[in-house]
């Protein structure tokens, strides 16, 4: 492993774990003789916080006689609403029973008879679910930031496809972008952009636009180096080797890029009604803010359908362009030229019916199917009866491991923490991310947040650390039965999809207003991914070495912890790093239910105007964290691609 | 089939429907449209929806609602985003920058409520401790609220952070051992109330009336040194008790003037905490839409809103 070479190199020929013991006793000394002293307690009226709210007086001031104000952010916002409006006129235009068609047609086309039944019947269920203009909002906002993020995002996939120093100029900014959680920068974008889906559709394309340049860059960059040698040394130009060989190639994998942009947008949804986008979101906000848990579910079910009807569309479409693929599996002759005429003339009947018939009318009222009561009373009964139960693990955990840590992280001299995280990230993964490490946490203790980001780094590490636990053991249990691995999956890919606003009033009322709330929180949302790295990690250990030590007498603990789990040993880092990524951004969403720390300066800095300044800073402190961790993590195990490997939504078959 | 031949039948089927979206016909005439903004608690939504169906239904405007905290709605008065804010806690602070100095905005009259802010405890508390209901008592009883999240201290719970609020100068001023832990959310303070009622577990927090709780569990107010003119006025210094709100509607000066009938029929808008409470009832408890909620209100109270009509 590099790190570990990195590091054996930098350090004398110690082993690594005595250095970890040496450490250890270090920080332990000094932290017993200088516990208390250099702290740096929290100011709610630190300089830093005025300065900013003076810069966003100047900006609310000048928003309409800045030069540069107008032209940029209100020319962007009005082309941007622009756009959105177009995509939804065509939407609403369609009429129901057109859209409910057209999306079954287009399902018939790409995938066959049971992807048509899959998408139409999928549509008409947001029509069922009493969410038909909602839904319609949702998708018209995504496809504005999709259709956004494919436009700058191709072109800039393509440029680092092809140009090596400028793939690696980029790779930090767009690993940043997916690191930063949403709610983090969604008050300085509405600072600038004003509330409404423009606004939702820019942040949204902060979050979609890294898979769509990465995903680009790594299609172009996989045709084989001899095809693009061949064409080169027979005349073409650059821009001929571009059109006419490097992008049909790499269509394939363009089109899973699409599929992933799509994913990604859909995953902000939620958090984008919080700056008055339209859509499901607000559904899922205004249920959460009457603690209707089952409104929510609907809502969030709507959610769920829309991604899964989107993630099979493109990814059917994506295999359909793969050459080898469309070999092993030929669709007989005709047939989709069949499918085709069929589906064109059902969608002109159906949005003539729409259109003519029913008027381009709403959604029948009198077909309505509705979760809200059974989840209600469901969810209500569970939180009264186990709330004994729950209460036990919240102070748990709480006395347990949040408070000694969280006092051990505020109490200790500032000095000797970054000294020791710095230690850390050395002898875990190297220099690099040492000096990384060293630097952001220098940089919180300028923006003054210091105590806030102790405070929320250990609900991040306790959190992780639980995730990892519980999810370790997931892992095995479905690496070692199919039964388990199945009846585990779709609650798996509902726990991804699923917006976290649905299940925040159960977690709350079994937890009550607390930290470990956003950690339970937390633990649902990055549980997933660590669940499938592990899963996969154990499945691909050759079964050859599993025989060889079986033969060999190990009975199956010993195989799991002698063989298995050493050797899944690159998946599990890759899970952890996976892991405290999620945790972070659901940690600060912890705000809303009592997390405090930075999660909580974030939230109030977006609904106070004099908290703006601490709010915006405490954002800023969470990208740090997070660039922090991730660099540490990142460094101790090999990486997939982050675009693949981060799931904003249920991947089928993953 | 390829790729292109996809693309091209995707590009058929769009043009297509923009073609027959064009031809749908537009909407009916309104006489303009109205934004209100909708703050995020329940009986801010009842106020706007009573509001917002009869300008609809009785006036023929169109209406848009828009989901925002209290400081962005103020904000959108400048840009033009927001028409009205139909119940208005106090706040001094923006009524200074937005009324007086920007002069983008101005009050409508109040709404008839009468909104209090205080400190809560559950009703079985009270019944097994009589004098806690007075805050010079609290420390007595400091213990019994402390949770996982207080340390050493009671705990108090605060609410969501965009309220009006000043518990923390409060606890300093009054010399009380609790420590304020905010609970982020109406949703999160809410739970917690269920929860403490239910589970008979100790709570003191930050509440307000009219909300629908109050008629789901009981819970009893805690007296603080009452409230005199101006002992709110520096917040640093503080030790009284919150004032009592006459809830008032706010609305763009654009709005005022060009508003028209509905303009006028925000302004005499004035209800009970009664009738609020009922609306906030429907729409929370009764599982229906604020829409239905205000079309049952509107059918039963005629005598009410009559007078509201310009």
């Amino acid at each position: 492993m590099s790190a570990a070479a990195a590091t054996g190199r930098l350090l004398p020929s110690l082993p690594r774990s005595a250095w970890i013991v040496l450490l250890s006793a270090v920080t332990a000394i000094l932290w017993i003789a200088f516990a208390g002293q250099y702290t740096l307690p929290h100011d709610n009226d630190a300089a830093t916080f005025e300065t900013i709210n003076d810069i966003r007086e100047w900006i609310d001031a000048n928003r309409n006689s800045n030069i540069i104000l107008v032209v940029f952010v209100t020319g962007i916002r009005t082309l941007i609403t622009a756009i959105f409006n177009v995509f939804l006129a065509v939407l609403q235009g369609l009429t129901w029973p057109g859209l409910i068609t057209i999306t079954a047609a287009l399902g018939l086309v790409i995938g066959g008879l049971r992807l048509a039944a899959l998408t139409g019947l999928g549509v008409l269920a947001f029509g069922v679910l009493g969410l038909w203009n909602a839904s319609v909002d949702t998708l018209a906002l995504t496809f504005t930031a999709v259709l956004l993020s494919l436009a700058i995002g191709i072109p800039l996939g393509i440029v680092a496809g092809r140009n090596d120093r400028f793939l690696a100029a980029i790779q930090p900014i767009l690993d940043t972008m997916q690191i930063m959680p949403t709610f983090a920068y969604l008050a300085p974008f509405a600072l600038f952009f004003l509330i409404g889906p423009a606004t939702a559709a820019i942040v949204t394309m902060i979050y979609s636009v890294p898979p769509a340049i990465r995903i680009t860059a790594l299609g172009i960059r996989s045709v084989a180096p001899a095809t693009v040698e061949a064409a080169t040394s027979m005349g073409s130009t650059a821009r001929q080797l571009l059109a006419k060989v490097q992008l049909p190639m790499a269509r394939q994998t363009i089109v899973l890029g699409i599929n992933q942009t799509i994913m990604m947008a859909l995953s902000m949804v939620v958090i984008t009604a919080l700056v008055d986008a339209p859509g499901l979101g607000k559904d899922i906000i205004r249920s959460f803010q009457k603690n209707d848990v089952g409104q929510a579910f609907d809502a969030g079910l709507a959610i769920v359908i829309m991604a899964i009807i989107l993630d099979r569309l493109t990814s059917r479409a994506s295999e359909r362009v793969d050459p080898a693929r469309r070999a092993t599996r030929p669709t007989p002759p005709g047939q989709t030229r069949r499918f085709a005429i069929v589906g064109l003339v059902a969608s002109i009947v159906a949005v003539a019916i729409g259109t003519f018939v029913l008027g381009g009318g709403d959604f029948p009222d009198e077909i309505r199917f509705t979760f809200r009561g059974p989840v209600n009373d469901v969810t209500g009964w569970v939180t009264f009866n186990f709330y004994f139960l729950t209460e036990a693990i919240k102070n748990g955990v709480s006395y347990g491991l949040l408070n000694p840590l969280q006092t051990i992280l505020t109490s200790a001299p500032w000095w000797l923490v970054v000294a020791t995280i710095g230690g850390i990230a050395f002898l875990l993964s190297g220099l690099r991310p040492a000096v990384i490490a060293i630097v952001c946490l220098l940089v919180t203790i300028r923006i003054e947040l210091w105590q806030h980001s102790m405070e929320t780094l250990t609900m991040v590490l306790v959190a992780t650390g639980l995730t990892l636990v519980i999810g370790g053991a997931f892992g095995v249990l479905s690496a070692r039965s199919d039964r388990f691995a199945a009846f585990l999956r779709p609650l798996l890919d509902g726990a991804q999809t699923l917006p976290a606003f649905v299940y925040l009033v159960p977690a709350v009322a079994l937890f009550g207003p607390t930290r470990f709330t956003g950690i339970v929180a937390a633990i649902i949302y990055a549980i997933p991914p660590v669940i499938r790295l592990v899963e996969i990690g154990i499945r691909t250990v050759p079964v050859a070495v599993i025989e060889a030590a079986t033969a060999a007498g190990s009975t199956p603990r010993q195989l799991l912890w002698k063989v298995q789990l050493p050797m899944a040993r690159p998946a599990l880092l890759v899970a952890a790093n996976q892991g405290i990524i999620l945790v972070l951004a659901m940690v600060v969403v912890g705000g809303l239910v009592g997390a405090q720390a930075l999660g909580y300066d974030v939230v109030a800095g977006f609904a106070r105007r004099d908290f703006f300044g601490e709010g915006l800073a405490a954002g800023i402190a969470i990208v740090l964290l997070g660039i922090m961790l991730d660099r540490i993590t990142q460094g101790a195990g090999t990486r997939q691609s982050t675009a693949e490997a981060r799931p904003a939504v249920a991947r089928r078959g993953a | 089939m390829n790729i292109g031949r996809l693309g091209r039948l995707v590009a058929g089927v769009t043009t297509i429907g923009l073609i027959l979206a064009a031809c749908t016909p537009a909407g009916s005439g309104s006489k303009g449209t109205v934004n209100i903004a909708i703050n995020p608690w329940v009986g801010y939504e009842a106020n706007a929806a009573v509001v917002a169906y009869l300008l609809e239904n009785e006036l023929g405007y169109t209406v848009v609602k828009k989901d925002l905290k209290e400081d962005v709605s103020w904000q959108g008065f400048e840009t033009g985003e927001v028409d009205v804010i139909i119940e208005n806690w106090g706040h001094p602070d923006l009524e200074k920058i937005y009324i007086d100095e920007k002069k983008v905005a101005e009050v409508a009259g109040t709404t008839g409520n009468v909104g209090i802010i205080g400190w809560y405890v559950p009703k079985w508390m009270v019944d097994e401790n009589p004098d806690i209901v007075d805050s010079a008592n609290l420390n007595k009883y400091a213990d019994l609220f402390k949770t996982s999240e207080s340390g050493d201290l009671g705990q108090f719970l605060g609410s969501d952070p965009s309220y009006v609020q000043y518990d923390e100068a409060l606890m300093t001023n009054l010399g009380l051992n609790f420590k304020v832990v905010f609970s982020g959310s109406e949703t999160a303070s809410v739970e917690a109330m269920k929860q403490a009622d239910a589970q008979k577990t100790p709570l003191l927090l930050y509440f307000w009336d009219p909300h629908w709780i109050h008629a789901v569990a009981d819970y009893v107010q805690v007296n603080l040194p009452a409230y005199t003119d101006g002992c709110d006025a520096d917040l640093e210094k503080v030790a009284c008790a919150y004032p009592e709100y006459a809830l008032n509607k706010v609305i763009s000066t654009k709005f005022a003037k060009e508003g028209g009938d509905a303009a006028t029929l925000v302004k005499n808008f004035t209800w009970t905490n009664a009738d609020q409470n009922l609306v906030s009832d429907y729409i929370t408890n009764q599982g229906m839409t604020a829409d239905a909620a205000a079309a049952k209100w509107v059918a039963d109270n005629e005598a009410v809103w009559k007078a509201w009509i310009p």
